[in-house]
């Protein structure tokens, strides 16, 4: 027997602050990423080769170099892929593993070689002899509707109300264009796979991927067998932020097909600067809008179109496009409203998924329009935001028609006017830069209001597998990833409140499509609710046949069976948990389960733009202060206080973590990161000496980041909690804003400051020198 | 001469003899391939993201200084008679985590881990030097340190915090340094090192002298100082660069002379760093922009100069002092002024065979006025678009003398002679200022790139001119500098 435990609480339970499952293993070095791991004896290595033509047919492709470079075992094209050369995500057979006979950007995977050594592939690869006929290529937005503005995909258009009789009414309309940079992911581990072949037709990939089962799914499609010879495991990424989504999935099948065509363990992974040229980022957008408004600020209609890079192939633009239009009202109701989007073809590579998945450029857009309407009239726009915040109980309805029931934009916004300091800060900055010549101040306290759920409605769903071992040690495994968002952890605390045990108790393990079949990517901040609400399913299970044990065994209602912390009480007796579960098994209990959730009252017609695709919404709102040089354009974020809405967390540390941390990519988006590509269409910033993240030293010198603790949510979630992985990307808004308001200071304010973003110092002091110009011009 | 044929050094607290180690093979390579030590991460291979910091330590005399480095970039050969210390090497008491360890994950420090045994070398190399950091301080220890997941807010709060889980005399390598020291010290034996492999020849000088021989023997050789950017010819580019002749633990030293600072060529950014904050003040922001931690600990005056490249920080000031570089060639030596050295892209005044051994600045005088500002897209780790750099001198209110010099303007850092002559003999005053601006036109056409564009560029540099003036007239608040947080 052993001795009973007498805490009053678990250790590790839901709700409790924890570190990081793994935060001991990363700072020791013992955290295993794929390339960590002990490869097979025999291991080979592919090295992809990469288009340099932005838009071309392939003439000649001569790779007898690549085949007769040391260490090289072979070489892959298009026509070496024994199922379908495609890894298209959306079933339109329009992205090829290898190219063949087209290119269609620069840096699209033409082959693969495989060696010895990973570095034997590399040099090897670069020995390749291509000749291509070279046609015009279409780089942006503005070039694709030059060309005629084909599209990727279908857009979409969603619409409410009477568009041309709102504005033709309003007592004010203007209308704008921005154009919003897209964004590399930047994980710090990049892409890669290594996969082991097994006997018959089977193969084990190991893959740095969010979508374990779309890896199966397309290296099956690739190799020409079934999934169920594929079996596919991640325990951790170094980060994904949707750049593994799908983006993984061409190096997984690359591996596949050398290490079943070999017979030998293959490795890929690309160099970081082939990594950022041959994988897909942040859509970048242009937004043309027209707002009607009245003299209060107040919006009567909208009508607004969205147009994306989305590169050569369509991956995930559809709902990225899609869900840009559904953050196109941020928190603030259109009553009129028309918005469309454009996801156009270029001759780039394929944007993909990215926090937020088209949202932030949604919201970006939006908030330009409340930019325009607060300089136009000249107000604070904090006025004319909360003059168009959505309604309790009437002006609720989105441009999707969904009527929004959770609203507490108010509160937030409120709460963190108050706490921030807002207007007595803003008035300081008002005086400061009556006064100071050369450095100016700007301040902007942004909303976010963020739908959860995935707009596919069949995604909303998701698996776990829980054992209970005759020791009382509980194995918990589910269809989520583990990309340093803290999944894994949170899931677990779940799983042992289920229970009531020790979070010791619960072993996390990895990832594994042959324990959790037919899983969701991932993403749309779904981790926690989807696989935390079939964890809890798995344990209620468990826990029911349990009971059912218990009461006959003992001979007490079922009621009298409790589960308390790391015991039982069965009537007057107290058995400690190892115990209890020692006499199930001798009594023949099921003590494991495959527990299933999936979103109930979620539904959405595309076609018909209506319906209601979220289950709820998260909630936030910073203040963001700046300081600008207006000789050079450079600036600093002095401060930003946060208040962010979680529902009732699962883990407090781990959210304030992805909020701080969603700043501050969203701030590098909005600021520093830029993609620039040349005139043959090349990208050149693809790698940290030319693409630049923040760093620490970019943090806002006072960064003040808080829980809306007082927030649980109005849907019966896991534990009332909610989704934290995308919302707070968008806070970041605020420091663009704020840069504007500083730029906006050398024409008094009096000109809408229009700044495109990214918001790097060349073009704050591009904004600048044309306001100044503009206001000397009307002066 | 003696020859000896391999490499030596400590790894952790291992002695490691390499006897074919190729010219070009990585440290990071080196412990994740050949020693299977993959706490080291590989982030980009180019020593912008940190992911594979570790640190290096090298004794002089009864001193051993540990620094932080890029293993991805610092190539084996250059690491003879150090000694190396991974994450793995981390250890606190009874076999607990270290201090900075524990420290990284109670403050939540860490989310997916890829780069967080690089962040703990880091601070690792800060602590070990400055076991109390200011918010500052921690954000000049982390420059070369990229995070995407964390914000960096809670790494930033475990660094300030280390010193609550041990004691920096209680630290396993502090504690260890005598006994390091003379591990290191029986390494010493004055020799040239030559290892051969199938990828070529590796050479390390015994002293200049043999570096002057050494040279003269193989004028072909690729010289290789901190490999902040040669690494990246074989990570990037993969040239080849055999024969590799190493010469970072040479030419080190820095005499302090009233009118004039001799530094070596093998002086580090850093070394730098510390003599530039006291002698010249109005430098010591841009040398603290430079890289970073790592990049300036391995990075030198000597590698920046003869490089060659049109946007490296250090010329641009040099040359706005009149500094002058000498030359050697076997026995002979020569010295050039700075400005004549860069003759165009990519070709300097150096002979095969020559290799520049130290700078001669000249120090301002009391009244001259200098300044030199860097303008990037990011504020730290980011290389210059723009980079201007001034020294003036005002007699009686008049210019009368003038040297500026840009970098990132064309091909070669260079002097911005119209604008010098539009300034002096007039009076210094913002009317004579603005009546120079057109003279950038004459001096610079700069190119478009993703840095910035060439407009861009033309009008910062003008706007530089205007800080300098504010700056030097009083204004008193002219750029942004990140203060410490109260």
């Amino acid at each position: 027997m052993t001795a009973l435990d007498e805490r009053k609480a678990i250790r590790g339970g839901a709700h409790v602050a924890l570190a990081h499952d793994s935060g001991a293993k990363h700072v020791a070095g013992k955290a295993e990423y794929i390339d960590d791991m002990i490869e097979p004896a025999g291991t080979l290595h592919a090295y992809l080769g990469l288009s340099t033509c932005a838009n071309g047919t392939i003439e000649a492709l001569d790779l007898d170099a690549v085949r007769s470079a040391p260490g090289v075992v072979g070489v892959l094209t298009a026509k070496d892929v024994p199922g379908h050369n495609d890894v298209s995500p959306t079933g339109k057979h329009d992205e090829p593993i290898f190219a063949h006979g087209e290119v269609k950007f620069w840096g699209q995977p033409v082959f693969a070689v495989v060696a010895e050594t990973r570095e034997a592939a590399r040099r090897a690869a670069h020995k390749a002899a291509i000749t291509y006929a070279e046609r015009p290529h279409l780089n942006d937005v503005a070039a694709a509707r030059g060309a005629g503005g084909a599209v990727v995909t279908e857009g979409m258009k969603l619409e409410r109300g009477d568009v041309a009789a709102g504005l033709e009414s309003a007592p004010h309309r203007l209308k704008g264009s921005m154009t919003i940079g897209g964004q590399d992911h930047f994980y710090l581990e990049g892409q890669i796979a290594m996969a082991i072949p097994g006997e018959d037709d089977e193969v084990t990939v190991h893959a740095s991927t969010q979508h374990p089962s779309e890896v199966q799914h397309m290296v099956g499609h690739a190799l020409g067998v079934p999934s169920n010879a594929v079996n596919v495991i991640i325990r951790r990424m170094g980060g994904g932020f949707g750049g593994k989504e799908t983006q993984g999935n061409l190096f997984a099948a690359v591996a596949a097909i050398a290490a079943k065509k070999w017979g030998r363990a293959v490795k890929i992974r690309p160099d970081r600067d082939d990594d950022m040229v041959a994988t897909g980022k942040r859509h970048d957008f242009v937004v043309d809008y027209e707002v009607g408004f009245d003299a209060a600020g107040r919006i009567e209609a909208v009508d607004a179109v969205y147009g994306a890079r989305c590169g050569f192939s369509s991956d995930l633009s559809g709902p990225v496009t899609d869900r840009a239009l559904f953050h196109a009202d941020n928190a603030y109701f259109y009553p009129n409203v028309r918005l469309k989007s454009e996801p156009l073809r270029t001759n780039t590579v394929s944007n993909t998924a990215f926090r937020g998945f088209g949202g932030p450029q949604g919201m970006v857009g939006c908030e330009r329009m409340i930019e325009d309407i607060a300089y136009a009239l000249g107000k604070d726009p904090l006025e004319i935001r909360k003059a168009n915040f959505y309604g309790q109980t009437d002006r609720n309805v989105t441009p999707y028609h969904q009527t929004v029931t959770d609203n507490i934009v108010a509160q937030v916004v409120d709460e963190l006017e108050q706490s921030a300091d807002y207007q007595a800060r803003r008035r300081a900055v008002l005086d400061y830069n009556a006064t100071s010549k050369v450095l100016k101040k700007g301040i902007a306290l942004t909303p976010v209001k963020f739908g959860i759920s995935f707009t596919f409605t069949a995604y909303n769903q998701a698996g776990a597998l829980v054992h209970v071992y005759r020791d009382g040690s509980v194995h918990l495994n589910h269809g989520g990833t583990e990309m340093g968002q803290g999944l894994y952890v949170k899931v677990a605390q779940v799983l042992a409140e289920e229970f009531q045990i020790d979070l010791d108790k619960v072993k996390i393990t990895a990832t594994t499509t042959g324990k959790v079949p037919n899983t969701s990517a991932t993403a749309a901040s779904s981790g926690s609710d989807l696989n935390g609400m079939a964890a809890a399913n798995a344990a209620g299970q468990i826990k029911e046949r349990l009971v059912a044990f218990a009461a006959e065994k003992f001979g007490v209602p079922a009621e009298a069976v409790i589960f308390e912390p790391n015991c039982v009480l069965v009537g007057n007796q107290r058995f400690a948990w190892a115990d209890f579960i020692d006499q199930a098994y001798l009594g023949r209990v099921q003590l494991s389960a495959a527990g299933f959730y999936k979103t109930p009252d979620i539904h959405w017609d595309r076609a018909a733009g209506k319906g209601n695709p979220f289950y709820y919404f998260a909630y936030g709102a910073a203040c963001s202060e700046v300081i600008v040089d207006t000789l050079t354009g450079e600036y600093m974020v002095e401060r930003t206080d946060v208040l962010h809405d979680v529902g009732k967390s699962l883990n407090p540390a781990i959210d304030i973590g992805q909020i701080e941390g969603g700043f501050i990519q969203g701030m590098g988006w909005l600021t520093t990161e830029e993609l620039w590509w040349d005139k043959k269409g090349q990208l050149r910033t693809h790698a940290p000496s030319t693409y630049k993240i923040p760093l620490a030293s970019d943090v806002p010198r006072i960064f003040n980041v808080r829980l809306a603790d007082w927030s649980i949510n109005s849907a019966p979630t896991i534990r009332r909690s909610k989704a934290v992985g995308e919302p707070p990307f968008m806070l970041a808004i605020s420091v663009l804003e704020a840069l504007s308001m500083a730029a906006a200071s050398v024409a008094d304010y009096k000109i809408a400051p229009r700044m495109d973003a990214p918001a790097t110092p060349e073009r704050v002091l591009m904004t600048i020198e044309r306001l100044r110009a503009e206001a000397g011009a009307g002066a | 001469m003696s020859v000896r044929t391999n490499i030596r050094f400590y790894l952790n607290d291992v002695l490691v003899e390499l006897g074919d180690v190729a010219p070009d093979r990585t440290l990071l390579d080196f412990l994740r391939l050949d020693r299977v030590l993959r706490g080291t991460k590989e982030g980009c291979a180019e020593g912008d993201c940190g992911a594979c910091t570790v640190l290096i330590g090298a004794h002089e005399g009864a001193d051993l200084h540990y620094l932080t480095a890029n293993a991805c970039i610092v190539f084996v050969g250059a690491l003879d008679g150090r000694h190396v210390v991974t994450i793995e090497h981390l250890k606190g008491p009874d076999g607990a985590l270290h201090p900075i360890q524990q420290a990284m994950v109670e403050h939540h420090g860490s989310q997916c881990g890829f780069c967080t045994p690089g962040f703990v070398m880091s601070l690792y190399g800060m602590w070990m030097t400055n076991p109390e950091p200011s918010v500052r301080e921690v954000e000049m220890a982390l420059q070369g340190n990229l995070c995407r997941c964390t914000g960096y807010a809670p790494i930033v709060r475990a660094a300030r915090s280390i010193s609550n889980y041990g004691k920096i005399a209680e630290d396993a390598l502090i504690a260890e340094r005598a006994e390091m020291i003379a591990r290191l010290e029986a390494l010493r034996d004055g020799n040239r090192v030559v290892v051969s492999s199938v990828r070529g020849d590796l050479i390390v000088p015994s002293d200049v002298d043999d570096l002057a021989a050494v040279l003269t023997e193989r004028p072909e050789a690729t010289i290789v100082a901190g490999a902040t950017d040669v690494g990246l010819w074989v990570t990037k580019f993969m040239r080849e660069i055999a024969p590799v002749v190493f010469i970072g633990h040479l030419m080190g030293g820095i005499e302090q002379g009233e009118d004039a600072l001799v530094l070596g060529a093998g002086v580090s950014y850093g070394r730098a760093l510390e003599v530039i904050a006291d002698r010249l003040p109005q430098l010591r922001e841009l040398f603290e922009r430079i890289g970073g931690a790592q990049v300036r600990a391995m990075g030198t005056i000597g590698g920046n100069i003869a490089n060659g490249s049109p946007i490296g920080d250090t010329p641009p000031p040099l040359i706005a002092l009149g500094a002058s570089v000498v030359l050697r060639k076997g026995d002979d030596q020569r010295t050039v002024k700075l400005e004549d050295f860069f003759i165009d892209y990519g070709k300097q005044d150096r002979a095969a065979g020559e290799f520049v051994e130290s700078v001669s600045v000249p120090m301002p005088g009391p009244d001259d006025l200098v300044a030199a500002y860097k303008v990037t897209k990011r504020r730290d780790e980011d290389i210059t678009a723009t980079l201007g750099a001034f020294r003036l001198t005002v007699s009686g209110g008049i210019v009368a003398a003038a040297t500026i010099a840009y970098g990132g303007m064309a091909a070669t850092p260079k002097r911005a002679r119209a604008v010098e002559t539009a300034l002096i003999g007039r009076p210094w005053t913002m009317g004579t200022v603005e009546a120079a601006l057109p003279a950038f036109e004459t001096d610079f056409k700069p190119l478009d790139d993703w840095r910035a564009s060439s407009d861009y560029r033309m009008l910062a540099a003008k706007n530089l001119l205007r800080r300098f003036f504010l700056e030097t007239s009083g204004e008193a608040e002219t750029r942004i500098v990140r203060h410490e947080v109260a």
